[in-house]
């Protein structure tokens, strides 16, 4: 009787079932963690940009009245000055009622009445080319109004920098993860080096190059750490749709708002896995083979 | 005219599949397990190598597999110098050997078909290409019906057949074996002897470490014998 003879070739290197799913398993949780810090940092990134660019789009105008002038009626003065100034959409003076309100939840009601409020204008500035604060100042100044101009920008700056250390932050927690992982492999490549060494030395007497042996690991981590890579991916995808659906552009708080469009961000993931197990996997097992006779 | 004597020993050594001069060999805590071995093996020639046990046959095969390096002379393969050929460049002279082992080596996560399949898997060819191949060499070797079962399920006649099919299924020009009819009955014994006899005629060289000194004499072959870590006789 004649067997039939398989019709696949199976692969060179006998499976490790004791080792491999748990391997996967931590390769699969590295990648959810690292996934949810590329959304977080597109996240931080968003709110960033958002708050920023409200803060470019408008200015305030602090007035000071002159002699025999009322606050009121400088900044009225002030508003209609820089209504006609380029760059700005809009110049509107704050009335009293609206500055007493912005004040009410730090001091409440007592003293509002008797409290000196400054006399301000609010500038809603154009934003595809909005006005300079020296531009502003140039045309206060030139009708003879005695005012300085806030453009927002120290706490602009503050808040880009926030979201700059936010995002650089998120981005070390990926690298991070990715080396873990990285390292992981690298561990599981010379475990499986030494585990298996006998297959080793029967490949390579039979006229395996070191870069094929390599390459056969390399297989091996590389589609373990893609399925795992996947499915870290996948519960990372179900988690931040989750929360987008649940809370809508927000996502779980404004200074974290999600988009539908950060779950393109998680696609490259079992890429990006594969990709580290792979040259994780050939440098270890490189190295291992050459330390060899 | 006469050759001069240098032109022969180039022509020698061109010829020549496996060229030894005064290699010796040994490890740290066991110094001199081969020394000062001198020893030609023309292409297309057919050789026993004997000895007791502890002589140095398995360390000479190791040499000659590139395992391990001679400590001491020059060791040529295939007419090239390979006594400290760089490990990149080893495979490549491997895949002109066929190695049968004492201990079989075979993996047992694979199956008879894809262990004989091995060195033609690793030199690149494609399974299309080698499968029939592979089955007439297993069916040669009366393991036809075992084709798809893994070493585990053989006995030890059965897998040293199967690591002798592997051994020979890429036609190399060298083979060497490590008592290669140790776990097998004498008539599959006369059978694979017969095998290696007609690759030999094919013009690949054979040389067999065995403890069979009577296989050895009636397979007409010429008979290296090594005592102590030296080769003390030659004969045909």
């Amino acid at each position: 009787m004649i067997a039939a003879r398989p019709r696949r070739a199976p692969g060179l290197l006998p499976r490790d079932s004791a080792g491999e799913p748990w391997l996967a398993a931590v390769i699969a949780i590295l990648c959810f963690l690292a996934c949810l810090a590329a959304v977080g940092a597109a996240s931080a990134d968003r709110a960033a940009h958002g708050w920023a660019g409200q803060l470019r789009a408008e200015a305030t105008v602090q007035v000071r009245p002159r002699v025999g002038e009322t606050g009121a009626g400088a900044a009225a003065r002030a508003a209609e000055t820089l209504a006609g100034v380029d760059g700005v959409a809009e110049a509107e003076a704050m009335d009293r009622e609206t500055a007493e309100a912005l004040l009410r939840p730090w001091i409440g009601d007592a003293v509002l009445p008797d409290l000196p409020l400054p006399h301000l204008v609010t500038v809603r500035l154009d934003p595809d080319a909005p006005a300079s604060a020296v531009t502003l100042s140039r045309a206060l100044a030139e009708a003879g109004l005695d005012a300085s101009v806030d453009d927002h920008s120290l706490w602009r700056g503050e808040v880009e920098r926030a979201a700059m250390i936010i995002t650089l932050l998120a981005g070390a927690a990926f690298l991070l993860t990715a080396l873990a992982a990285g390292a992981a492999i690298a561990y599981a490549t010379r475990a499986a080096l030494a585990a298996q060494q006998s297959v080793i030395e029967t490949l390579s007497l039979n006229g395996a190059a070191d870069g094929t042996i390599a390459g056969l690991y390399q297989m091996r981590f590389g589609l373990l750490a893609a399925g795992a890579g996947a499915a870290g991916a996948v519960v990372a995808a179900l988690l931040v749709a989750g929360l987008r659906g649940l809370g809508g552009s927000d996502g779980i708080s404004p200074a974290l708002p999600l988009a539908w469009s950060d779950l393109w961000l998680l696609s490259p993931c079992p890429l990006l896995a594969a990709t580290v197990a792979v040259v994780a996997a050939r440098i270890t097992a490189l190295a291992s083979l050459r330390r060899r006779r | 005219m006469p050759e001069s004597p240098r032109r022969t020993a180039e022509t020698e050594s061109v010829a020549a599949t496996v060229r030894l001069e005064s290699v010796g060999f040994g490890y740290t805590d066991a110094p001199g397990v081969l020394r000062d071995i001198n020893l030609i093996l023309p292409r297309g020639s057919f050789h026993f190598l004997t000895g007791p046990s502890g002589a140095g046959k398995s360390s000479l095969l190791k040499l000659l597999t590139l395992v391990e390096r001679p400590t001491t002379g020059r060791l040529r393969l295939f007419g090239d110098d390979v006594t400290s050929l760089p490990r990149r460049a080893i495979p490549a002279v491997r895949r002109r050997m066929g190695i049968v082992f004492q201990d079989f080596r075979l993996l047992d996560h694979l199956s008879a078909f894809d262990n004989v399949a091995l060195p033609l898997r690793l030199a690149g060819l494609k399974r299309a290409d080698y499968a029939g191949n592979v089955s007439e060499m297993l069916d040669w070797v009366g393991l036809g019906d075992r084709m798809a079962d893994a070493p585990p399920s053989l006995s030890g006649g059965e897998k040293q057949r199967l690591a002798i099919a592997r051994a020979v299924i890429s036609r190399p020009d060298l083979i060497l074996a490590d008592e290669p009819t140790g776990s097998i009955d004498a008539a599959m014994g006369e059978r694979l002897l017969r095998l290696f006899q007609s690759l030999n005629q094919l013009g690949t060289t054979v040389l067999i470490a065995s403890h069979d000194q009577a296989l050895a004499t009636r397979s007409g072959a010429r008979i290296l014998r090594l005592e102590g870590g030296r080769l003390v006789g030659d004969r045909s």
